[in-house]
């Protein structure tokens, strides 16, 4: 038995080094830096401990303007994309023919790099001095005035940024949802249909109850995903996000540690923190009104 | 007769309802998968677009009668497009090589060996998976800079070939297998190594391809990690390459060039899903989230 | 209701062969009278449940009409034919209580029959009460037994009052002893509510037993209808013969002779006026009666007492079975010589089949060898 005990905590060992270094370590490290007051890389002194870092941070406008800018994109990406996977999911559910084909095409973002995609979506939203770009024409088409996406005003550079965001989250929500559609019981839509239920009613005692743990995973999944916002915002505006004015979170916590105002990691890691906490509430207050809504 | 005009009224009525809903259903859908597909439409268009043509066009044009492949010439000369590429795919390799090192080892100790604590390390394990790594990457890159590891590969590589969710995967997959075959294997005198690598991995076959295409979609998209600890174009990924075509490179100007890199960039990863679309699709929904 | 099928048929492409057709249901024709239980009956496969399926308008049929009383419903959407269906496995939905189950079809109707809240509650415990569920209005499905999941869904689909009531393999989820209890409760509110009901089994002693009437299926084709009683009896082909009783017929490879029927070396039965020549035999095990000086000799293999009833099982080499099961009243004193047993039959348990077609030959019972 203690010769076989050794021996499975040897299989262990590579994942229990790495984690210990990389995950566990930095966990109780990330605490220490949060609390060290005016620690500075260059020199790795600190003069205090107390919670000085926190306070700066929530004072600091860059911050705040971080906190405004990740609300807005939770608010509106997270309902907003998992409606609109639920239409096309419901779509894809009612059709035989191309079923499968659409899945393919829908799930394509899911394998492409948020950079360069991001790229795509800039050069089509952007104006610039040899053309206004071919979203502003369309809008010019439809008799609307040109705005700047990426340079211009806050509402415009928000309206891309959660427009990319849900067309990057989409591909995993749909492909979840579809399953959970396929996994409902045929027979009771038969049941519904003979019991004379019409189809939004169907919809609406039926499959949406059926579906709904699928729903509240994919709102808590979704919720955290984006709270973490960051890349798609840096591929969009570039990696000074604070002077666009559409920094996330992440992305103060990761210029408080490298870039031009890098260098903090005390800020970072009550950035970081601050960030965490946020997420915490926000995912037990879903898991607390989900106990209530799903039924099993 | 006159119920019988009724009924009629109410087939018709139910047909026609169908045919609408179904033509709606699939209007909406082409749409979307127009919004999906157009941006890789418009960067496959603007990389074969010759500079002077596209920086003429007020109004873009949706097709081009004169492709021209010069976008790519330009785009792996005048930026080492070619040197993101390498060195992403050793990234990949090695990362996902090592981190199924690790974990597979792991993931049968725990799905078929007994040892003292097995119950207490493997909550320990578990609870490690709620852990954001935002909050770890903070300490992460302290340590690495302290082992003067930026711009390494090593750097880059190490903080990622442990993944709690796959050894989780893996386990939950090992424990499928029936005990019959470990104790048929103890009778013949296989050593657990053998075992595993000669009865377990080949029967959890899907599983670990599952897990290797999981991780390879993750290490060429990974950006935020290999930003903070490379700034010597040396080690660039493509993902840092390409911020920083957009932002000091030709990109600025040259836009045909730029949407040649994305394009050579995003292919490889499509294809791979073009040809492992079920496994993608299946592994994803059996747990991965996007990054 | 009167249910007229008028030549319906179902075919599906074949899933196996493209271009392939697989037909399901192949020209029913038939008329159900008013307020009758009527079993459909026929082994897995045979297009019994396409059939219910196409009566209660999920699938449309191929070619054919259905009538319910005079209106010819063939392509009216399933949710105004004013049909109730249970399914084989319920479908009851997990989610609500089994009162929100059974209001469930009353919250679907629209215009003048459109309900209050009160009406529709009322209407579904007087649902309740007539499959005795009363005390259970509170639960959730999975909280359930499979006979009170059973109750809740005959429930659901009888609050609408439908004017066909239709059943898929209703006893096929319960245990032996709950399908006993149930199917004379599918008897009784069947009875109680007189709507004209239809149900689907593979098994021939349910069908047998509640059914005014009972239709025997083979892949697709209608064997035949009657009242079990008369099918049982008088069946048309060797098919039906087989598929109806328990313990099922003895077939043997038999043949006539001078009007009468051999088996093996012994002339068992006087067939008059069927020809010579090779012809397949069937005997009910309860046709067999112990006779020491009976012309039918079988070697014994075993006697089980089963109480009321012997069954002895014994061999003979022209069976299409290993064993011949014959049914005798229990006597005490059953003693077999040397293994050999020996019985009389009684004519009217013997059924005489063509060995190509399989169609019934008739002859007259109680005649005598000429």
């Amino acid at each position: 038995m203690k010769k076989n005990s050794l021996k499975a905590w040897l299989y262990l060992l590579p994942a229990i080094l790495f984690l210990g270094c990389f995950m566990v370590y930095p966990l109780v490290d990330v605490l220490v830096y949060s609390l060290e007051e005016g620690y500075s890389s260059a020199s790795q002194s600190y003069y205090g401990v107390g919670l000085y870092n926190f306070s700066y941070v929530l004072r600091d406008p860059y911050f705040l303007q971080a906190v405004k800018n990740t609300f807005l994109l939770v608010i509106i990406t997270v309902p907003l994309s998992t409606g609109i996977a639920l239409l096309i999911s419901l779509g894809l559910n009612a059709i035989k023919p191309l079923r499968g084909f659409f899945q393919t095409v829908y799930f394509l973002p899911y394998v492409t790099n948020t950079l360069a995609v991001g790229l795509v979506f800039m050069i089509l939203f952007k104006k610039t001095a040899y053309t206004d770009g071919l979203v502003n024409l369309m809008l010019h088409f439809f008799g609307g005035g040109t705005v700047d996406f990426i340079d211009g005003p806050y509402w415009a550079k928000m309206f891309v940024l959660c427009f990319y965001t849900v067309w990057v989250v989409m591909p995993f929500k749909i492909l979840i949802l579809t399953s959970a559609l396929a996994s409902v019981n045929p027979e009771y839509y038969s049941a519904a249909r003979m019991d004379g239920a019409n189809s939004r009613r169907i919809f609406r005692k039926i499959t949406l109850p059926m579906i709904s743990p699928m729903i509240f995973y994919l709102v808590i999944t979704g919720f955290i995903g984006a709270f973490k916002a960051y890349s798609d915002a840096v591929a969009l505006f570039g990696t000074d996000l604070n002077a666009a004015g559409m920094n996330t979170i992440v992305g103060y916590v990761y210029d408080m540690l490298y870039g031009n105002s890098g260098g903090r990691p005390s800020f970072a890691s009550a950035a970081a923190l601050i960030l965490f906490a946020i997420v915490l509430t926000i995912t037990c207050i879903n898991l607390l009104i989900s106990k209530k809504r799903v039924h099993y | 007769m006159e119920a019988k005009l009724d009924y009629d009224l109410i087939e018709r009525r139910a047909a026609l309802k169908k045919r609408l809903f179904r033509t709606a259903d699939y209007f909406f859908l082409v749409l979307w998968a127009v919004m999906v597909l157009f941006p890789f439409y418009w960067m496959i268009l603007t990389s074969v677009k010759s500079y002077s043509s596209y920086n003429s066009e007020y109004i873009p044009a949706f097709f081009t009668l004169t492709p021209t492949l010069l976008n790519y010439r330009e785009a792996f000369s005048a930026v080492p497009l070619a040197r993101y590429f390498l060195n992403t795919l050793i990234f990949t390799v090695a990362t996902t090589g090592l981190m199924m090192v690790v974990i597979v080892p792991a993931a049968f100790a725990f799905a078929r060996l007994e040892f003292r604590g097995k119950q207490l390390a493997f909550t320990f394990f578990l609870s490690l998976m709620m852990i954001p790594t935002e909050l770890v990457v903070i300490t992460n890159f302290v340590t690495i800079t302290n082992l003067h590891l930026r711009n390494t590969f090593a750097g880059l590589i190490l903080p990622s070939v442990t993944s709690v969710f796959y050894i989780y995967l893996l386990k939950e997959n090992f424990e499928q297998i029936p005990d019959e075959l470990y104790r048929a294997a103890q009778v013949d005198g296989t050593s657990d190594f053998k075992y595993l690598t000669h009865v377990m991995m080949p029967i959890s076959k899907p599983t670990l391809v599952t897990i290797v295409i999981l991780k390879v979609i993750e290490c060429w998209n990974s950006y935020i990690w290999p930003r903070l600890i490379t700034d010597n174009p040396k080690y660039f990924l493509v993902s840092n390459g390409i911020q920083e075509i957009r932002e000091n490179g030709f990109g600025r100007e040259n836009i045909p060039a730029m949407m040649a890199a994305v394009v050579v960039i995003s292919a490889p990863l499509i294809v791979l899903f073009l040809i492992f679309r079920k496994k993608i699709m299946a592994g994803v929904s059996r747990g991965g989230t996007k990054g | 209701m009167k249910v007229v099928l008028r030549n319906l048929t179902k075919r599906f492409p074949s899933r196996s062969k493209k271009g392939d057709e697989v037909i399901a249901v192949n020209n029913f024709d038939f008329e159900i009278p008013d307020g009758k239980l009527i079993g459909l009956l026929g082994p897995s496969g045979c297009g019994k449940s396409t059939t219910l399926n196409l009566i209660s308008g999920l699938e449309a049929p191929t070619e054919g009409q259905i009538f319910f009383g005079d209106d010819d419903v063939t392509r009216l959407p399933p949710e105004n034919r004013g049909v109730g269906l249970v399914f084989q496995n319920y479908a009851l939905y997990p989610h609500l209580t089994v009162l929100e189950n059974i209001m469930f079809p009353l919250e679907n109707l629209k215009g003048k029959n459109k309900m209050s809240k009160q009406e529709m509650r009322e209407k579904a415990r007087e649902a309740a009460a007539l499959v005795q569920i009363e005390g259970l209005l509170e639960r959730r499905p999975g909280e359930m037994s499979g006979g009170q999941q059973q109750r809740v869904a005959i429930a659901r689909a009888l609050v609408k009052r439908p004017r066909v009531l239709l059943l898929d393999e209703p006893l096929s989820n319960l245990d032996a002893r709950l399908r006993l209890q149930t199917r004379e409760e599918i008897r009784r509110i069947q009875q109680e509510t007189g709507i004209t009901t239809i149900f689907v089994t593979h098994d021939q002693d349910e069908a047998m037993s509640i059914s005014d009437m009972i239709v025997v299926m083979k892949a697709g084709v209608v064997q035949q209808i009657g009242a079990p009683q008369e099918v049982y009896d008088d069946p048309v082909n060797l098919f039906v013969a087989t598929f109806l009783g328990t313990p099922p017929i003895n077939v043997f490879d038999a043949s006539v002779s001078g009007g009468m029927l051999v088996i093996g070396k012994d002339r068992v039965l006087p067939v008059p006026g069927v020809p010579d020549g090779k012809i397949t035999a069937a005997i009910r095990p309860e046709g067999f009666v112990l006779d020491g000086n009976g012309p039918f000799s079988l070697k014994l293999t075993r006697v089980e007492v089963m109480g009321r009833d012997t069954s002895v099982v014994s061999t003979h080499p022209d069976c299409r079975s290993p064993f011949v099961r014959s049914i005798i009243p229990s006597r005490k004193d059953f003693r077999a010589d040397g293994g050999v047993v020996r019985f009389s039959l009684v004519p009217e348990k013997v059924h005489l089949f063509d060995p190509e077609s399989e169609i019934r030959v008739p002859f007259e019972a109680g005649g005598t060898a000429q």
